[in-house]
């Protein structure tokens, strides 16, 4: 346990409490607004990455891909919002479970005939594909940080957006009480499609990153999809801030734990029991947080609805 | 006199025993089909069917019925399995200790994440109760001495009083579809008695039900034990049908698909999850035999099913005579 391995750790975790939040983000405003349950929202960050490799075969560069696979991603946000998810925004919560677990299911197999099941991959892109060294044999690489940086860069101008300008003020007024929205004469449903896409294209962008660094396969999206979840339950449903800072909490805390927690066990067990709960205590990590926050916050720890 | 919003609302009366009976009468069935035509296949997928349906039953009574969801249900078929795969391993056979074990322990396990889920309400509650049905996996995935990541190989089936009942896969399949008939039987009469009434009462309205002098707290909290012992006895059943216990019975994706089996059935009358069960599960055999690429047409089917057809499989059912 030195330094040097905490702060690549560390840095690790910022990595995924980022990729995090970039899906959460969507995630929460979409209930929030809507109180719609989108299950299928982890594949959008799927078909982000699945772009990003098409779109790269496509101009053969990362950065002219970028903004394609960005738009392409916006446009299958926005088709599946207009061929499914409109009819059910009026529906139960266990209804658009139903319906989005199906979603999931045709689209982790599409991607599986369109591009096959085997990993994918995209190479880093031109001007990030070096590493900054951190000590003599360790380096980090540049990618990784652009990432960290990238993600806090969408941070600062989503929170500039929902705080400062007219449509955030309508989302706000929209996730505590839409229907009140509705009556002063706005229109919801345009509203309710402008912050689908949105949050399906913020999902793709963390697809899109994601792409160079993590193999790109089918089913890729499910477990995030659960992370996210636990994300925005501990931030508070719609609240944007909540979910930027339990992202980062849970990001921090499932690497680190995934890191060190066989180490923390040996401290109290004998080595081969430690070697037994270490990584299963690991994995719980977040999920023990999840249900702690909820007994002491039953609403999480930014609570935005006043319902 | 049951009153009126006890019963499924599109449905009459002689729907809601029709229906069940017409599916139990057809599984009894099955073991004279395979003879017949000599499918020892069609034997194993029924037990199978029934088996699950157990879970996906007791699941129905607190989702449908007492507006529960619980997204850690396949929990509560590990622990049961596991209760059984690891008494076998210290060579405990017989049905009448390992059975009320796994119960017991299925019921704790329920009583203690019950007590503290509840605090919460509607996705909260979802997601609190996800976040146990992960423990529980992850400490599967950690008892190195029973198996681990890879699960645990059981050498045999439970034995009832020394004899090998469990063994034969005929005497096997009417064990499992009685318990299934017990436990639908048993959810049935709780639903209609007084304890019923009230869990249905404080899913429409927990202010009317507290307004009454009744607090709804511990009535959930019993109905929650109750589903997690029946979805245990699945879960021992399990064990022994597949002589193997491991950790990706509990699953989040397993937990999933018992709340989707319960919702394609549709909710709340208990047969609908048993119709879910047999329609998801005969759906995928039939599909992914006729192409690799089945779920291309599953997906959309559930979401079909969801958009035109209300209710669920058992609203499309019992809905025809009526209107």
């Amino acid at each position: 346990m030195s330094f040097t391995l905490l702060a690549v750790q560390t840095l690790n975790g910022l990595q995924l409490g980022i990729l995090l939040f970039l899906i959460a983000a969507g995630l929460t405003l979409v209930f929030g607004v809507m109180d719609f349950i989108n299950l299928a929202h982890g594949v959008q960050y799927m078909l982000g990455a699945y772009l990003a490799v098409a779109a790269f075969q496509f101009t053969g560069g990362f950065w002219s891909a970028l903004p394609l696979a960005l738009l392409a991603a916006l446009a299958c946000g926005l088709l599946l919002e207009v061929l499914v998810f409109r009819r059910l925004y009026d529906r139960d919560h266990l209804d658009q479970v139903l319906a989005t677990f199906g979603v999931i299911i045709f689209l982790n197999e599409l991607v599986k005939v369109v591009w096959g099941a085997a990993p994918l991959s995209v190479p880093l892109p031109l001007y990030l594909d070096w590493s900054v060294p951190l000590t003599d044999t360790l380096s980090y690489p540049v990618y990784r940080i652009a990432l960290i940086v990238a993600g806090l860069l969408v941070a600062v101008l989503l929170y500039g957006l929902v705080t400062r300008t007219r449509i955030g003020m309508l989302v706000r007024a929209g996730a505590s009480d839409a229907e009140m929205v509705a009556a002063l004469g706005v229109n919801i449903r345009r509203l309710f499609m402008l912050v689908f896409g949105f949050g399906a294209m913020l999902a793709g962008f963390a697809g899109i990153l994601a792409a160079p660094i993590f193999s790109v396969e089918p089913g890729m999206g499910d477990n995030l999809l659960i992370l996210a979840f636990v994300v925005i339950v501990i931030g508070g449903i719609g609240s944007i801030r909540g979910a930027f800072v339990s992202a980062l909490i849970i990001g921090l805390v499932d690497t680190l734990g995934r890191s060190f927690a066989t180490d923390i066990a040996r401290l109290a067990l004998p080595p081969s029991a430690a070697n037994d709960v270490g990584p299963a205590l690991a994995s719980m990590l977040i999920y023990i947080l999840m249900a702690v926050v909820l007994f002491v916050r039953p609403s999480g720890l930014f609570p935005v609805s006043s319902k | 006199m049951i009153p009126a919003s006890i019963t499924p609302k599109t449905s009459p009366l002689k729907a809601s025993t029709l229906v069940p009976l017409i599916l139990f009468l057809g599984l009894a069935l099955v073991p004279v089909y395979a003879q017949v035509f000599d499918d020892r296949f069609m034997m194993l997928f029924a037990t199978r069917i029934a088996v699950l349906a157990i879970a996906v039953v007791s699941l129905d009574f607190i989702l449908g019925f007492a507006g529960l969801v619980s997204f850690g249900h396949a929990a509560f078929i590990g622990i049961g399995a596991y209760a059984i795969g690891i008494l076998s391993e210290h060579d405990i056979w017989e049905a009448w200790i390992s059975f009320p074990v796994a119960l017991a322990a299925g019921g704790l396990f329920a009583l203690i994440t019950g007590a503290i889920s509840m605090k919460t309400r509607g996705v909260y509650f979802i997601m609190i109760t996800l976040a146990f049905g992960q423990m529980a996996y992850f400490t599967a995935t950690s008892l190195s001495a029973y198996g681990g990541d890879d699960g645990l190989t059981m050498w045999g089936r439970t034995e009832f009083f020394g004899t090998n009942l469990f063994a034969n896969d005929i005497s096997f399949f009417y064990l499992v579809v009685g318990c299934l008939a017990a436990s639908y039987l048993l959810l049935r009469i709780f639903t209609g008695s007084r304890f019923g009434r009230v869990l249905a009462g404080a899913k429409q309205s927990e202010l009317r039900v507290e307004a009454l002098g009744i607090s709804p707290y511990r009535y959930r909290l019993v109905a929650y034990c109750i589903s997690g012992m029946v979805a245990a006895l699945a879960g021992a059943l399990m064990a022994n049908q597949a002589e193997f216990v491991s950790p990706s019975a509990m699953s989040w994706h397993r937990s999933g698909e018992l709340i989707v089996m319960c919702l394609l059935g549709g909710l709340g009358s208990l047969h609908g999850a048993l119709l879910g069960t047999i329609a998801y599960l005969a759906l995928e055999e039939v599909l992914s035999g006729t192409t690799e690429h089945w779920r291309l047409i599953f997906g959309p089917l559930l979401v079909l099913v969801v958009l035109y057809g209300k209710g669920g499989l058992i609203g499309l059912v019992t809905r025809r005579p009526g209107k």
